[in-house]
């Protein structure tokens, strides 16, 4: 975190301390941690209580067996976890979340630099290009997800009327388990590699142009220079989109609500749908808990580890 | 920058990308548009041949949207400005001021950032619930008003203004909360309307929050009642459907398409010199 390595700025106060006495310093001062104090503490209060409590809240909750009906939750001790890291439906579940992670992750970081190189080039309209491929990311996954959901319609959908005149026959996405998923991958791709290239193309821009114009001097062509020049340089920046497309995905609700439900069956019950599953429609608040203390620590890891190499090879600019 | 791929293609491949992006947005306002016959017509008419708002007054009748459009406004607004103010003051707290182990509280506030939303959902609920706060407005707008990744923006943004003018208006003699009003938020503007605009899409969007602490139609947000709307009518009604979809997309198309450069700007910046 750069952040908490920047220096603090010195209020002009201090300065002008030298001069005034040692009590009206104190005062000062005084009055100074009180304007703090009331500047931060309806922010710290909130975050305290809905993004520190809950995990403390889900921790205690995960040891208990709570249907959110009875009074009071029995303590089970680890027997959620057991229950859970041995269930062959949640094994399901983790290996349905990773595949769903791996595509759109893969999918985004491939589309979104190859956007990037386009939208790069010195074309006319690009910029119009480049906004209009952004759009869908601030729009609500919601309602985006209920438009493909027409586009997929295997009666009346935009992709049946495109690909008939070709002789084929769409699937019925949603209602197929083997399409769904992939379905579901196509509509998180088109909502977001917009801003993965937005994040690109910055990356692209701010890159050092004499190293390219050397090496395009000493004949390496376009491709030996996007590959041994440019793709290093643009290394952090993967890696950036790479965990917070991660963290991201991991997290998608909206579509998957809309789109699917988590099926048909459970073929696109990712770890996210199944929180939402056991806490709020099946009401086991226990294993909604455990569920989330899993999530929980699987992101950790990934922070960490985006820490950790972040703090070793920051260079930006 | 030497030929990647020959001039022509390029273009061809650019209206390509511009094509797949705008043909679902296309086929959304025209099916909105389009007479309820017209949708069900095989092969599909491109272009709507008579324009109708029929489909609009289906969606008004199969749900109150006037109500969810009233309640995704107010938690907007309202969740927008508190979450700002909180990022402001903490911002020029933890920027001009002394106190106490300051770095630790700063870690403290910037750590919520690595703490998912997702995770937080059932305890956050239960609070609500708790606090008897289920299908009303602060149990929708008050767990989202800690503000993290706004304050360590507006942080970063103070600390890169000069100091000579703060010092200046502290001879003066103004107190703090003049300086921060009078000074250092006119200054900031373009920062200020980032953190805006990027906290107001998130507000407006805000899906599975809303999804949990309502469960009364005069309370859902738009969102919501489009789920809702959507599994009324059964797949069925497309137009209506697609009404309802236009009505949660054209506030923020539209405040896109004002502030897109803000939003931009808001998200290189915070990626790339985060």
């Amino acid at each position: 975190m750069t952040a908490l390595d920047l220096p603090v700025r010195t209020h002009p106060d201090e300065r002008r301390q030298v001069a005034s006495g040692n009590q009206e310093q104190r005062r000062r001062r005084r009055r100074e941690y009180r304007l703090f104090a009331l500047l931060v503490a309806p922010n710290l209060l909130v975050i305290a209580a809905f993004a520190y409590w809950p995990i403390l809240y889900n921790a205690f909750l995960s040891l208990t067996d709570w249907n959110m009906i009875a009074a009071r939750p029995t303590f089970v001790g680890l027997a959620n976890y057991a229950n859970i890291l041995t269930d062959p439906a949640f094994h399901k579940t983790l290996w349905i979340t990773l595949v769903f992670t791996g595509l759109i992750v893969a999918g985004s970081l491939v589309i979104g630099l190859a956007l990037a190189l386009l939208f790069n080039q010195p074309l006319k309209g690009r910029g119009v290009v480049r906004t209009i491929s952004f759009a869908p990311h601030i729009l609500s996954g919601a309602a985006v997800a209920t438009i493909w959901l027409f586009i997929f319609d295997p009666g009346y959908g935009l992709l049946r009327a495109l690909i008939e005149p070709f002789g084929a026959e769409p699937p019925d996405w949603m209602n197929n388990s083997d399409w769904a998923l992939p379905g579901l991958v196509i509509v998180y791709l088109w909502k977001n590699v917009g801003f993965t290239a937005l994040i690109y193309l910055a990356g692209l821009q701010g890159l050092p142009k004499d190293l390219d114009e050397a090496a395009a001097i000493d004949g390496a062509g376009t491709w030996t220079r996007f590959r041994r020049i440019k793709l290093p340089l643009l290394a952090p920046i993967t890696f950036f989109l790479l965990i917070t497309t991660v963290i991201g995905t991991f997290q998608a609700f909206d579509v998957i609500a809309v789109m699917t439900g988590g099926g048909p069956g459970d073929a696109t019950t990712t770890l996210s749908w199944s929180i939402y599953n056991e806490g709020f429609q099946a009401f086991n608040a226990g294993r909604a808990a455990t569920l989330s203390i899993i999530m929980f620590v699987i992101l950790l890891i990934v922070t960490a580890v985006q820490a950790r190499v972040m703090e070793r090879r920051v260079h930006y600019k | 920058m030497s030929r990647w791929g020959t001039r022509p293609l390029q273009y061809v491949v650019l209206v390509g990308v511009a094509a797949i992006f705008l043909a679902p947005l296309y086929w959304l306002i025209s099916t909105a548009l389009k007479q309820p016959a017209d949708i069900y017509q095989w092969p599909p008419a491109w272009w709507p041949h008579d324009l109708t708002w029929e489909n609009f007054s289906l969606a008004w009748k199969a749900a109150p949207f006037d109500r969810f459009f009233l309640n995704s406004t107010i938690i907007t607004l309202v969740g927008t400005a508190a979450k700002v103010a909180n990022a402001v003051l903490t911002a020029y707290a933890f920027a001009y001021l002394r106190f106490p182990f300051k770095k630790v509280l700063f870690t403290l506030v910037l750590g919520a950032m690595m703490v998912p939303g997702h995770v937080t959902l059932l305890p956050n609920y239960l609070t609500v619930a708790s606090l008897g706060w289920i299908n009303t407005y602060a149990g929708l707008i008050v767990p989202g008003i800690g503000s993290a990744f706004a304050t360590f923006l507006m942080r970063q943004h103070f600390l890169t203004l000069p100091s000579e003018v703060t010092d200046a208006a502290a001879v003066d003699g103004a107190g703090h909360l003049r300086t921060l009003w009078r000074v250092v938020l006119p200054m900031s503007q373009p920062m200020l309307i980032t953190v805006v605009v990027i906290t107001a899409v998130e507000e407006w969007n805000n899906f599975v929050w809303p999804l949990i602490v309502t469960n009364t139609a005069d309370m859902r947000t738009l969102p919501v009642g489009l789920l809702i709307l959507k599994d009324e009518e059964g797949l069925a009604n497309w137009g209506t459907i697609m009404a309802g979809t236009l009505l949660v997309l054209a506030p923020m198309l539209l405040i896109f398409l004002v502030a897109q450069r803000y939003i931009v700007g808001g998200i290189t910046q915070g990626a790339l010199k985060g």
